[in-house]
């Protein structure tokens, strides 16, 4: 609350600032705006920022900064037989003093409660004199910046600088958590595979993962070998594939050739939704009616469908990435110049023809590289597996049985009560980056042979 | 029909092509006005005018190439050797094999050089065995002027091709499906001087078995290889006649303003 206030203040100041570096930027000229280097507004923003950031950014520091410096007063205040415990007992001891000062609790020993009220009166001064500082700042940079504000200041280009430093940090902060995801996942996989060699987790072919409670139990050593969940992956994404990109292609064949644009105008967008309907929604659309439906057509026919299918997870997931394929498709095939199919109407093709023998082998590098961005889709998607095709890590090549996939066997391996350093849970994190490593080849692969493609017609 | 009988200086008999009375619409805008035109056989026939005028316009009105415009709409009467082009007797496909066309910017199929040129006689059926295609193929880039240049890269993309070699190929891809009539939309805009003479020399030869109609921006092109010229301005036909004559001596103002450029 009182850091609200004093953000609010903050602002006020640098809005305050703004209107008097604007005014002073005019008057310095005699109110005509020509003779300034820049527009009035730059210099108003430009005293606005050397009032306004210096003052924030003391504050984010001394945010930052606060809790350790308190924690470390704190704790030196308390008794010397208090102070040699081992590290666990010291935060335990902490975090009560924090329960005591913030919430009222009563202190289990006089020592707690004095460094309770040690802890309040600190973070009290702490605040008054961070206040007190960065209000200072504020107003020191106000008078500074506004003191400088002259007709030939650049206060454009200062201004601008500072935005696409702004920028920068924004754009990095998404790189960096990228970098930071990679990291993790590499590091854990390696503690990984000093537990389960890689050999052993990439060509094994039994999968149990289960560590054992008591060393004597039965099938104490669990096994890692994942060519199950390999296998299980591609033969849900080969399924989804055969669904996906023959009713994709075509549909986008028509969109982009037949159909009239009125028809398109509607058309189009309702294929998309089908992208944008939850995958959770299609798991249980999977789940409760494919599967079954399959389980039953196959009785009928007299062959034995497992009631959680690889076939149903497959089809259902060929549909959900149907837009995928379509919507990129659709791109490339409207993007293929029009010169080219007058070219062939002209030598009396017929529409067909067109499309057959010009049509769709100029647009295909860029469908080869959609249908990649959708095997890397189909690949990464979890929710319809985990719900419809089943846990069973069977290494068949049979669409009737269960099968299980990466992705699904992350989230069981995760769900649950677990050490973090079992081989159990790490074995989520090699599955994982094998994952990203899959993905990330297919979209490269995928976007450089889209990218190529479009340079021929520009 | 009617209207045709009127016109009496016209001689049918020659004429390959005919328009009577056409007028073409683009939604609202009256794109081309009761245009009355013979294109008569083994002869080059240009179309002249300022730009918007509608010569690419009549041009596509002959291969039917407007249908597939969605707001475009044709009246009037053109025939091929006589037959109502627009009527549904008609089929277009087959009109699209008897009328060939090259276009302003060459457009060759992402294939090999080969099989841009096979493409027509392939989806005609024109050739019962590969040896049949492999001669129409190689006829074709004969007359192009091409084969010399690309015999040894048949089997390359088209694509790679020069844009004046890309052009010749257009030519020899339209004339492998062995056409009556050829309509070049501003063949040479995007060539240099020499491959805008070899394709010149190219036409010139090309009239003894064809038909020719060739839209130019360029005059002197319109006077060294055609030999009748129709001028048009603004939608309307203004002046049809023999080339040396439009040149030398055209009849109305409006022509002779815009070869001896004072518009256009
Ligand atoms: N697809 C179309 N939709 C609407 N109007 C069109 C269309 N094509 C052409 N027009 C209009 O019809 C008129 C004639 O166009 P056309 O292309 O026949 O001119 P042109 O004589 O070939 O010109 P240029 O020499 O520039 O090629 C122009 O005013 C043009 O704006
Ligand atoms: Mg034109």
């Amino acid at each position: 609350m009182q850091l609200l206030i004093l953000t609010v203040v903050l602002l006020t100041l640098a809005t305050l600032g703004y209107r008097l570096g604007r005014g002073r930027a005019l008057a310095s000229t005699g109110g005509n705006p020509r003779l300034l280097h820049s527009l009035p507004s730059y210099h108003g923003y430009y005293v606005a920022m050397w009032c306004g950031l210096p003052a924030l950014l003391l504050v984010a520091a001394w945010l930052a900064l606060e809790p350790s410096v308190v924690r470390m007063l704190v704790m030196s205040g308390l008794p010397a037989d208090v102070q040699t415990l081992p590290e666990e007992r010291l935060a335990l001891l902490f975090n009560e003093v924090r329960l005591v000062a913030s919430f009222g609790k009563a202190p289990s020993t006089p020592a707690v409660g004095v460094a309770a009220e040690q802890y309040l009166s600190l973070r009290q001064l702490s605040f008054a004199a961070m206040a007190v500082v960065s209000l200072v700042a504020a107003v020191l940079g106000l008078t500074a910046a506004q003191r400088w504000i002259q007709a030939d200041l650049r206060a454009r280009n200062r201004v601008e600088k500072v935005v696409s430093v702004f920028l920068v940090g924004c754009s990095t902060v998404a790189i960096f958590t990228t970098v930071g995801i990679v990291l993790s996942l590499l590091f854990e996989s390696i503690r990984f595979f000093n537990a389960v060699p890689i050999t052993e987790f990439l060509f094994g072919l039994h999968w149990s993962p289960q560590i054992a409670m008591r060393s004597d139990q039965v099938g104490s050593s669990g096994a890692f070998g994942a060519v199950p969940l390999f296998a299980g992956t591609l033969l849900i994404s080969f399924i989804a594939m055969m669904v996906a990109v023959p009713l994709g292609l075509l549909s986008a064949i028509y969109m982009a050739e037949y159909a009239n644009p009125k028809f398109r105008a509607i058309v189009k967008p309702l294929l998309e939704v089908l992208a944008g309907i939850p995958t959770v929604v299609y798991g249980f659309f999977a789940a409760l009616t494919v599967a079954p439906f399959f389980r039953d057509l196959g009785i009928s026919l007299g062959l034995s469908v497992a009631s959680e299918s690889a076939l149903a997870a497959g089809v259902v997931m060929g549909i959900m990435i149907i837009p995928f394929v379509s919507s990129l498709s659709d791109d490339v095939i409207t993007a293929v110049p029009q010169s080219l199919r007058e070219g062939s109407f002209g030598l009396g093709a017929t529409r067909s023809e067109t499309i057959r023998q010009v049509i769709v082998p100029a647009a295909l590098p860029g469908i080869v590289g959609g249908v990649l961005l959708a095997v890397s889709r189909a690949i990464g998607e979890t929710m319809i597996v985990v719900m419809a095709a089943g846990l069973a890590a069977n290494l068949t090549a049979n669409p009737l049985e269960a099968v299980t996939t990466v992705t699904t066997q992350i989230v069981t391996l995760l769900v649950g009560d677990q050490e973090f350093d079992s081989p159990k849970t790490l074995a989520a994190f090699a599955l994982g980056l094998v994952l990203f490593c899959v993905t990330l080849v297919l979209n490269v692969v995928a976007l450089h042979i889209v990218n190529k493609y479009r340079e021929k017609y520009d | 029909m009617s209207l045709a009988l009127s016109l009496p200086e016209t001689d049918s008999r020659l004429a390959k092509v005919t328009a009577r009375d056409v007028n073409v619409h683009y939604a609202e805008k009256h794109a081309l006005k009761h245009v009355d035109l013979d294109i008569r056989s083994n002869e080059v026939t240009a179309l002249i005018g300022p730009s918007g005028c509608g010569k690419s316009t009549f041009l596509r009105c002959v291969n039917r190439m407007n249908d597939m415009i969605e707001n475009c709409r044709v009246t009037g009467l053109l025939t091929l050797d006589g037959d109502d082009v627009y009527d549904r007797k008609i089929d277009v496909v087959q009109l699209r094999a008897r009328v060939g066309m090259v276009f302003q910017k060459p457009n060759p199929f992402p294939k090999s050089i080969y099989d841009n040129v096979a493409y027509g006689p392939r989806i005609h059926g024109m050739a019962r065995d590969q040896g049949e295609l492999d001669e129409i193929v190689m006829t074709s880039l004969e007359r192009a002027g091409l084969l010399a240049e690309v015999k040894d890269r048949l089997l390359e993309a088209g694509t790679g091709l020069s844009g004046g070699q890309q052009q010749r190929l257009c030519i020899a891809r339209a004339i492998a499906v062995a056409p009556e009539v050829i309509l070049m939309d501003e063949p040479c805009s995007a060539l240099d001087p020499i491959a805008t003479a070899k394709v010149e020399e190219l036409i010139d030869e090309l009239r003894e078995n064809f038909t020719i109609v060739i839209v130019t921006h360029s005059m002197q092109q319109a006077a060294r290889v055609s030999q009748r010229t129709a001028f048009f301005h603004l939608g309307e036909l203004v002046e049809v006649g023999d080339t040396e004559q439009i040149f030398t001596n055209p009849q109305h103002p409006l022509t002779q303003g815009y070869i001896t450029g004072r518009f256009g």
